[in-house]
């Protein structure tokens, strides 16, 4: 099975990153953005396994090392 | 009093701490392997700056779960004293022993330049030889310095003094300009609820003598021998 993970910044948290790539778009001419974040995108492959069982897995790696919740969120799906 | 400095793959202040310590203030120091899962009797830990785990997935992120960080989340639960400096304070902050984070600066530059911080509060084993509102002339060195909590968070720091050192201009003034990362509230530390942890951003040890430009950051060890000798002298007393 395979977890993909996205981990955001926190819209509460400001994100100069997303920024200044929105600045370097503008400069390249793409017109009309409305705002850029930045984060990442992280994929788990795992050997056996329930998926219920590991949904929980994933859940506690997010809070406890994949994410810092103080700071981001994370999002996360597992398929097959 | 017994310091130990912990190493972690990527650190490198570790000596600049272990000089301070030893050959400026002449107190028996060792360094603390990450893997160590025991600190020894040492009574004030240093996690110093540095890449730890070059900084993979997010700074100081990875190092939280080094044996020898069980051990000073150990040592502080048990009322012993931690100071993080620079990466220090980020991994104090991952272990959950301080509040908040340390996310990157607005500049999105890496910053390495001498800075002024004012002293808060005198109520800490870190600032208590400091006088009210002293300003201290000290460096940084860091790309994700600048401070983010939860509005109620920084609220309660307020509210309890634990905001230690602040960003400010050379006659001590708090303003946007001598911000220099984008901290909220221009704190350059913090300590935590029962005041014996202690993270800065700053580097203290980087100015500890003259001969580097200042000897203004001497000051914080100064503090802690202080209120290690208080606290000596208070069990003679009691004893």
């Amino acid at each position: 099975m395979k977890a993909k993970i996205i981990v955001m910044p926190k819209r509460t948290v400001l994100d100069p990153q997303g920024k200044t790539v929105k600045h370097a778009l503008e400069s390249m001419n793409f017109a009309g953005i409305k705002d850029v974040r930045v984060g990442k995108f992280m994929e788990i492959e795992i050997e056996g396994g329930n998926k219920a069982e590991l949904q929980k897995k994933i859940d506690e790696a997010c809070q406890k090392l994949l994410s810092n919740p103080v700071i981001e969120e994370y999002t996360f799906e597992i398929s097959h | 009093m017994h310091f130990g400095v912990i190493q972690f793959p990527g650190s490198n202040c570790d000596q600049d701490a272990y000089h301070a310590l030893t050959d400026v203030l002449d107190q028996p120091t060792r360094y603390i392997w990450h893997k160590d899962a025991s600190l020894g009797d040492v009574d004030c830990v240093v996690v110093p700056g540095g890449f730890s785990y070059g900084d993979y997935l997010r700074t100081g992120a990875i190092a939280r779960f080094a044996p020898a960080m069980k051990a000073v989340i150990d040592h502080a639960k048990s009322g012993g004293l931690v100071i993080g400096i620079c990466n220090g304070f980020q991994i104090l902050c991952e272990a959950h022993l301080l509040p908040g984070a340390l996310i990157r600066n607005r500049v999105l530059k890496f910053i390495c330049d001498f800075v002024h911080v004012r002293v808060e509060t005198t109520d800490s084993p870190f600032t208590n030889a400091c006088k009210k509102g002293q300003v201290l002339r000290i460096p940084i060195a860091h790309g994700e310095g600048s401070y983010f909590a939860e509005p109620r968070v920084i609220e309660q720091l307020q509210r309890d003094d634990r905001i230690l050192v602040r960003y400010c201009t050379k006659d001590g003034e708090i303003t946007d300009a001598a911000n220099p990362n984008g901290s909220l509230d221009n704190i350059a530390g913090i300590c935590n609820e029962t005041r014996n942890v202690f993270g800065l951003m700053p580097h203290p040890e980087r100015a500890s003598e003259e001969l580097l430009g200042s000897d203004d950051g001497r000051m914080i060890f100064d503090s802690i021998l202080q209120h290690a000798n208080k606290g000596r002298r208070e069990a003679v007393r009691v004893g």
